[in-house]
């Protein structure tokens, strides 16, 4: 029993809390290159530069703050910031809107002329990031840095295996399903919500019935601008930030997107999480939950690892040709939010 | 073919770009620049014949440059005996096991007809092979990387001259862009970057962590090159009568034999850099004008019409009976095939394959960005962007750190602000690149030469 319960929490400690963490992480960018393909209709290979500049801003506040001794107790001071961030990043979602995107709306260009275009504008705003802050790795979360270190869950319960809870593992779960709830809420329950689903699903339609279009295109970027940054500021404060990471991070995001039916924000979300699990889960050693699990005369002699940690990043990608090819609408057909 | 007025001009404008930096930074910077150009000129055409021709989108460059340059390892390199002895019949066996575990998955997708039995089969038989080809390629694998790892633990190359493996890099190329092709060419053009791109970071994981095949991330170094040594020069008879004869004036105006001895030797060493970089440059540039002949050829036969029917309605073409799906495959081959010959030539000029210096920001964006601005659809174009983009890539930073200079020229020089955006001056080259790509597909969206409008 006690072994089995040892397992229980080795697989909690190295997979589900941070397969739930990432996962969540992921489902907000991917639901925010979801809106963006739902509503604009392409591929906006600029989405991971539009979190990695929500970031920094926070973190230039989060320094602003610190510096004038602004905190919240236990909590990152980066919280604090995150608005400010907020604010920023949709600023420059509709700055990028306006100058740049809106003429070729406009022009009615196919989806790969945008893409290319999302390009161009991921290739400005990667120098404006690398511009002011570098491209040094930057650690800001403050604060309390465990809820529960794995010593204490050990005196707590006797048991052999450590369950470790960063405070920014719950922060990111919190704000991920506030977040989510409210974006959930806003699509179904609100009028420019129901109008931004009846956009995606008809355009045409829906600009007869009497939709503004520009307004439409207006909420979404508010909306995009709000998901990327808080979603690009979790992730750094979970790991830590790294300018040149979130260029990485951008595929395992389209995967996600793409994995749960890119345009349907519930897939979205769903495929997040299954890009996330499924790297770790394959990558991770299970060799500590097998010696529990199994009795002794089978234990395993190998690290029971299905792929080395290397291919991580490959993971999520053959995820993606896979569910492509047997099911290339995704796991929830896209295309409508 | 005949070049109209303004093509001439983009070839001037291009010559007088290298000539200029020669006189001003010197001609071995200019040399470097003009190889690297002529490289980027020849991805640049391998991406502008599937995109431009038949509107195939190819996100992949990355993985194709490094398939290209694994062939020049393999092939290049000397084969290192211990580790086949080591490893080499477990990679053998699982080799065939793997080849096996193929014919068995594809019998199944022959014989068993209901969908679900065929799932379950396919995914134990794949479960259970993968088990055990896993063994024995863990161990081969583990064996071949012991073997002397400081200077070898993998499998080595075949010893023959690097030149033979701008062909076998095309052809590793060609090889896994079939396969992607035969997986992704169906979806729609934008899963297609996505997809692309996507495999391409696998094909580079893969290299740099299947250390046996190519060292991983400690990087092959020490390349044997096609052109002579500077050092080798240095000491032959020929070049330094060359040198002589080519500074005759220059030397007999010094009178002392010492002073003379030592004017000739750095103009040799000045001389033997140059001249390598010009046999490379020539070379490359062989290359380029080849596959920029056959490129045109292909564009005006009537496959190439067929190509441009596709790529203008595929419906149409479909209706015609053109096969739409096999002439996308083929072209999207043929394109990461000449991808695939300049990643080749990319290491051969390098001498060293590094796996972790496959970016895709470097490696895939920026050659799309000269596609895009040459002027996707015209070979010319693709030569002229690669020129353009490469030369603005590389000089953008003595460019920034000039207005810089100047703009803050009121400043003190010890003024934070000023410290920082000189500091930062490595990164403004993205915001040129980005701006770049911005104005030409607002203000110019064929490209500065774009197609030529054909009613043939």
């Amino acid at each position: 029993m006690i072994d089995f319960l040892n397992s229980i929490i080795v697989l909690l400690n190295f997979i589900i809390i941070p397969g739930i963490s990432y996962g969540s992480q992921l489902a907000l960018g991917a639901l925010g290159v979801t809106f963006v393909y739902a509503i604009l209709r392409f591929a906006n290979f600029a989405h991971g530069e539009i979190m990695s500049f929500g970031a920094m801003i926070t973190i230039l506040f989060t320094w602003f703050f610190q510096s004038q001794n602004i905190g919240l107790g236990i909590l990152p001071t980066a919280l604090l910031a995150l608005p400010i961030g907020i604010i920023a990043t949709i600023i420059l979602c509709i700055i990028s809107d306006k100058f740049v995107f809106q003429y070729y709306r406009y022009q009615k260009s196919v989806p790969v002329v945008l893409a290319m275009v999302s390009i161009g504008v991921m290739f400005v705003i990667n120098a404006i990031i690398r511009i002011i802050i570098g491209t040094e790795t930057i650690k800001f979360s403050d604060g309390q840095k465990f809820i529960m270190k794995a010593k204490q869950f050990k005196v707590m319960t006797g048991l052999n295996e450590g369950l470790a809870l960063k405070s920014s593992q719950v922060i990111t779960i919190l704000i991920t399903i506030l977040l989510l709830a409210f974006t959930f809420w806003f699509l179904q329950k609100t009028k420019t919500g129901k109008s931004m689903r009846a956009f995606s699903d008809n355009e045409d339609l829906a600009l007869l019935s009497g939709i503004n279009p520009d307004r439409v295109v207006f909420t979404t970027w508010i909306i995009v601008g709000v998901l990327a940054c808080v979603a690009g500021t979790l992730y750094g404060l979970d790991k830590s930030y790294k300018p040149i990471i979130y260029l990485n991070l951008v595929l395992p995001i389209f995967a996600s997107a793409i994995v749960g039916g890119i345009g349907s924000p519930f897939g979205a979300v769903v495929g997040g999480y299954v890009i996330a699990f499924s790297e770790i889960m394959v990558t991770y050693a299970y060799k500590k939950f097998f010696v529990y699990l199994l009795p002794s005369f089978i234990e395993p002699t190998g690290l029971v690892q299905l792929l080395s940690t290397d291919y991580k990043f490959a993971v999520s990608f053959s995820i993606l040709v896979i569910v492509l090819l047997i099911r290339p609408s995704g796991i929830f057909k896209g295309r409508v939010l | 073919m005949k070049f109209e007025r303004y093509e001439w001009l983009a070839i001037t404008i291009m010559i007088s770009l290298f000539i200029f930096v020669g006189f001003i930074q010197g001609w071995s910077v200019s040399l470097v620049i003009l190889n690297m150009c002529i490289i980027s000129a020849i991805m640049t055409m391998g991406v502008n014949i599937s995109w431009g021709y038949a509107g195939v989108i190819n996100f992949g460059v990355m993985g194709f440059l490094a398939m290209g340059g694994l062939a020049a390892v393999l092939v290049s390199y000397p084969p290192i005996a211990e580790s086949w002895q080591a490893g080499g019949r477990g990679l053998g066996i699982s080799f065939a096991l793997l080849v096996i575990l193929v014919i068995a998955v594809m019998y199944i997708n022959k014989t068993v007809i209901q969908k679900r039995n065929k799932y379950i089969l396919n995914s134990l038989i794949i479960f259970f092979g993968i088990l055990i080809i896993r063994h024995f390629y863990l161990n081969a694998t583990h064996n071949i990387e012991d073997v002397n790892p400081a200077i070898a633990g993998f499998l080595g190359g075949l010893g023959l001259p690097i030149i033979f493996s701008w062909i076998v890099g095309g052809l590793f190329a060609a090889g896994v862009a079939f396969v992607i092709g035969k997986v992704a060419l169906g979806l729609r053009s934008d899963y297609l970057a996505i997809v692309t791109l996507g495999i391409s970071e696998i094909v580079v994981s893969v290299l740099k962590h299947e250390e046996w095949l190519s060292r991983g991330v400690k990087n092959v170094i020490g390349l044997k090159r096609p052109v002579p040594y500077e050092i080798d020069l240095q000491n032959a008879d020929w070049f330094i009568n060359l040198v002589t004869y080519l500074n005759s004036s220059k030397l007999n105006n010094i009178i002392d034999v010492t002073d003379r001895q030592q004017v000739l030797n750095n103009l040799i060493i000045d001389g033997s850099g140059i001249f390598v970089k010009l046999s490379y440059a020539i070379l490359f540039l062989i290359v380029m004008l080849i596959i920029f002949y056959f490129a045109n050829k292909a564009q005006l036969s009537p496959w190439g019409r067929m190509m441009r029917a596709i790529r203008d309605n595929e419906t149409a073409a479909n209706a015609m009976g053109k096969d739409v799906v096999k002439q996308h495959l083929i072209i999207f081959v043929i394109g990461a095939a000449i991808v695939g010959v300049a990643g080749a030539m990319l290491v051969t000029l390098d001498g060293l394959f590094t796996p972790s210096g496959y970016r895709p920001l470097r490696f895939t964006f920026i050659i799309w960005i000269m596609v895009i601005v040459g002027g996707s659809g015209n070979n010319l174009g693709a030569i002229f962007g690669g020129f353009v983009i490469w030369f603005s890539w590389i000089e953008a930073a003595p460019i920034t750190t000039f207005i810089i200079n100047q703009l803050t020229i009121g400043l003190e020089p010890t003024n934070a602000l000023k410290l920082h955006l000189l500091d930062s001056v490595p990164y403004f080259r993205y915001l040129f690149m980005g701006l770049i790509l911005l104005l030409i597909l607002r203000y110019r969206p064929k490209g500065i030469i774009p197609e030529k409008v054909r009613h043939s």
